[in-house]
């Protein structure tokens, strides 16, 4: 007698090993925010976040890389997403297929695909040296800003294709022009959904480690101008650990800079859940 | 009037991204490629890196990322193929909305952080079970691994979910199961956007960098097995970048241009396999 | 007199020739009745009126006069306040009912005061809709009625103070009580404007349409008193659609 599996007791066979392997992904995940949770959380005070770092970050707090990283970041998002939000708007509403949106969306999703060494490399060479704006707060943005374009094109050519197509007619049906049109009805429309792409590209900027190291430096000082050198959070976590300099000041930094994700990530859901409930 | 400024205006911002992906290349090659005609490719090309000696080899680094890339796509294929099927087909809508953003939250999380629970988990871990160092392809291999799920994930989920319903209505009408179909039909249906999500996978994790610094443990060696410690093109980047001056500094980044390379070409087979628009 | 005047006009989109060689002129303050089967070019006739086909990527040929003006003379901001255009399926912008209804004016010139208001009142009350919404101007207008929908875009298109007003099948997703409404709406509105209406429902253009003209696979194939298409119209296909027979 063979023994053969039948298709039915295959199909529960495949089921339990994806269920497994999916649950396994998802508790590493919350294993990875769990682990960090639990030995930072308790390190956690407020004198932590608003203390300058001493002693290399053995003692103190972490108040100079929170400046950086909000300044770094703030500026990142300052430059990148007019040009973000342009190119989408200009990719969806100005061009119809042809040749330049081919090139314009290769450059989107190549760049999108780079890795952040590169960026990092790219900005050492061409902000802090060839423009000589030196390891900065200036130079770090910058470099983000690059990394982060990609990410608002993308998420706001989709907020921008939702909007439905009746909305534009009804504009210009009205008089309205094209740039009205786009400013008044297809961008008040898509805003939660670019303002989805922004978040996510804080998310980026604010993890981002090899990018800034190398643009923004590792000064410890809290910064004074744009063209101070910064440490941002990331930077300032990986230097800990790497260099063994404290475990508990590491545990401490890096479940702020998970809170923070999270937080990022979770409005950025929020955000698009709401758009698409109501155009999709 | 205001129409047609507007439109210029738009046309050139539109460029940024091309314009930067540009300058990018051009400074990196600048700075690199000159060092590779100076000191010949056997030279650049050889195992041999003491570049304030002169002799620039990346071979060996080379052959570290590859070996970190093969082990991250053995954890990341079959982990993230998984999800994407589980999450495609045989989950309900309200399991795909809780699901799905929980694995691109995978995504979210930095770099330093993987490298982190590497270091303080995963490293001893393999220590103690498999001894070596820790500090290994191996390690490198399954945080990375992690790392690239997301990416493979969301791209073959995306693919799955473009195949038309009428197929599976079929298969299922003849009486195929779920799993019959999605293993004879979907999945090769779907085949070249898991295709690209795997290849772009795949450049994540010869891009990444901090990770793998921090768990890999950087010995400038040619590792001979999983467990030995392994030295990759990023990390020699970002390992010495802090610090290298006149041709040390040309070599890494013409070590970068021959990166920037590879990450491109894998980016142009990966826009090619998905075909947008 | 002719508020319109359309001479010999031809529209392609791509391969597709949606309207053949089209003559026929549309009188001051009359409403003129737009019928025929789909896909007769209908829709392709008003928008190339208001020149919304360009955003369709259509080539057209042939003149059309707007109060002695080549309409491709007018810039076309003023050309679309001019003539407006409503569309089978009421669009109300997001936002409140109030904001929809200043959207076209404001597209046009700056208000000073309590004027905009003003507009917004005679539009609203001209659709007949005041009554149903002078309390809930600041809702959002997705919270009205198909019906009430339909007229809030009608009150948008007045307070354009438009000359011509185009509705395409302006009824065709409403049910018999408000599409009463609408029809009164466009009688008594009819001293100060002039009408096209493209209707999928003959016995509309019989009720309410001074003129009919009879389109058939992009060619016109006659246009004349409603009561004469109605009755006895020249063109045996006419008479075969008016009872049913094809479309
Ligand atoms: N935007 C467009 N692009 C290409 N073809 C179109 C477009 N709009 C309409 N057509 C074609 O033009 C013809 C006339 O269409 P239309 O004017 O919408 O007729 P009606 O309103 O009488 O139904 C049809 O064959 C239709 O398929
Ligand atoms: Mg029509």
């Amino acid at each position: 007698m063979t023994f053969r599996i039948g298709p039915r007791t295959n199909q529960i066979i495949a089921y339990s090993i994806l269920l497994l392997m999916t649950l396994i992904t998802v508790v590493v995940l919350f294993f990875i925010i769990g682990y960090v949770f639990k030995n930072g959380i308790g390190q956690l005070s407020l004198e932590f976040l608003t203390d300058k770092t001493r002693d290399m970050g053995k003692e103190g707090g972490i108040l100079p890389s929170i400046l950086g990283t909000f300044f770094v970041t703030i500026f990142a998002i300052i430059i990148a997403t007019p040009l973000g939000v342009g190119s989408a708007v200009y990719l969806v509403e100005y061009t119809k297929g042809g040749l330049i949106h081919r090139i314009i969306s290769f450059g989107a999703d190549c760049l999108a695909g780079v890795p952040s060494i590169i960026f990092g490399l790219f900005g050492f060479i061409f902000f802090v040296i060839k423009l000589n704006l030196g390891w900065s707060i200036i130079s770090g943005g910058l470099t983000l800003a690059v990394m982060i374009i990609p990410t608002i094109i993308r998420t706001t050519e989709e907020a921008i294709k939702a909007v439905p197509h009746s909305f534009r007619e009804i504009s210009y049906s009205l008089g309205g022009g094209k740039l009205d049109t786009i400013l008044k009805v297809v961008l008040p429309t898509s805003l939660p959904g670019i303002l989805t792409g922004v978040i996510l590209g804080i998310g980026r900027a604010v993890g981002e480690t090899a990018a800034v190291i190398f643009t923004a430096g590792s000064s410890l000082g809290i910064p004074t101008s744009a063209f101070s050198s910064t440490r941002t959070l990331a930077v300032h976590f990986y230097i800990l650990a790497r260099e063994g300099i404290s475990m508990p000041k590491a545990y401490a930094t890096a479940t702020v800079l998970i809170i923070i994700i999270l937080l990022v990530n979770f409005i950025a859901y929020r955000l698009m859940h709401r758009f698409m409930a109501k155009y999709y | 009037m205001k129409d047609k400024i507007a439109e210029k205006l738009l046309l050139f911002i539109a460029f940024s991204a091309i314009l930067s992906l540009l300058l990018i290349t051009f400074f990196i090659f600048q700075q690199g490629i000159p060092l590779i005609f100076k000191v010949g490719l056997s030279n650049f090309f050889s195992t041999h890196w003491a570049p304030t000696r002169g002799n620039f080899g990346i071979l060996s680094m080379i052959i570290g990322s590859l070996m970190v890339t093969a082990g991250a796509l053995v954890v990341g294929i079959p982990f993230g193929l998984a999800c994407a099927i589980f999450l495609a087909e045989f989950s309900s809508p309200p399991i795909q909305k809780t699901l799905k953003p929980i694995i691109e939250l995978l995504a979210g999380i930095p770099s330093v952080v993987y490298g982190f629970i590497g270091i303080v988990i995963l490293v001893p871990f393999i220590r103690e079970h498999f001894g070596g160092p820790g500090f290994s392809v191996l390690a490198a291999s399954i945080i990375l691994g992690i790392m690239i799920l997301p990416t493979i994930v969301s791209i073959s989920y995306d693919a799955l979910l473009a195949v038309p319903n009428t197929y599976r209505e079929g298969s299922y009408a003849v009486g195929a199961t779920k799993w019959q179909t999605v293993v004879m039909l979907l999945l090769p249906a779907a085949r070249s956007g898991i295709v690209a999500g795997i290849i772009l996978g795949m450049g994540r994790a010869i891009g990444e960098t901090m990770a793998v610094i921090m768990i890999a443990g950087n010995a400038l060696k040619i590792p001979h097995s999983m467990l030995d410690s392994v030295r990759t093109l990023t990390s020699t980047l970002a390992l010495e970048l802090g610090y290298a001056t006149g041709d040390h500094r040309a070599a890494l980044f013409a070590c970068g241009s021959f990166l920037f390379l590879i990450i491109i070409l894998l980016n142009i087979i990966a826009i090619k396999i998905t075909g947008r628009k | 007199m002719i508020k319109v005047s359309i001479k010999n006009l031809n529209l392609f989109y791509n391969k597709v020739q949606a309207l053949k060689n089209i003559s026929l002129d549309i009188e001051k303050n009359e409403i003129l009745g737009v019928i025929g089967p789909a896909n007769s070019g209908k829709s392709s006739l008003l928008r190339a009126i208001n020149r919304l086909s360009e955003n369709d990527y259509a080539r057209l040929s042939g003149t059309i006069i707007l109060d002695d003006t080549d309409i491709f003379t007018i810039p076309i901001n003023d050309l679309r306040r001019r003539v407006g255009l409503i569309f089978a399926t009421p669009v109300v912008l997001p936002g409140s009912i109030h904001k929809n209804m200043s959207y076209g004016p404001k597209l046009h010139r700056r208000f000073k005061g309590s004027e905009l208001d003003e507009i917004i009142f005679n539009a609203l009350s001209a659709a007949n809709l005041w009554k149903e919404v002078k309390d809930r101007l600041k809702d959002s207008a997705s919270t009205l009625s198909g019906g009430q929908q339909q007229r809030l875009c009608i009150a948008r298109t007045l307070a354009m103070d438009p000359e011509v007003i185009m509705m395409d099948e302006p009824c065709s997703g409403l049910d018999p009580i408000s599409t009463a409404k609408i029809e009164a709406t466009m009688f008594e509105l009819k001293e100060k404007y002039t009408f096209i209406l493209v209707t999928n429902n003959t016995k509309q253009a019989a009720r309410v349409a001074n003129k009919t003209a009879f389109f058939l696979a992009g060619e016109l194939i006659e246009i004349d008193k409603t009561e004469k298409i109605f009755t006895n119209p020249a063109d045996s296909r006419t008479d075969g659609y008016i009872r049913g027979k094809f479309g």
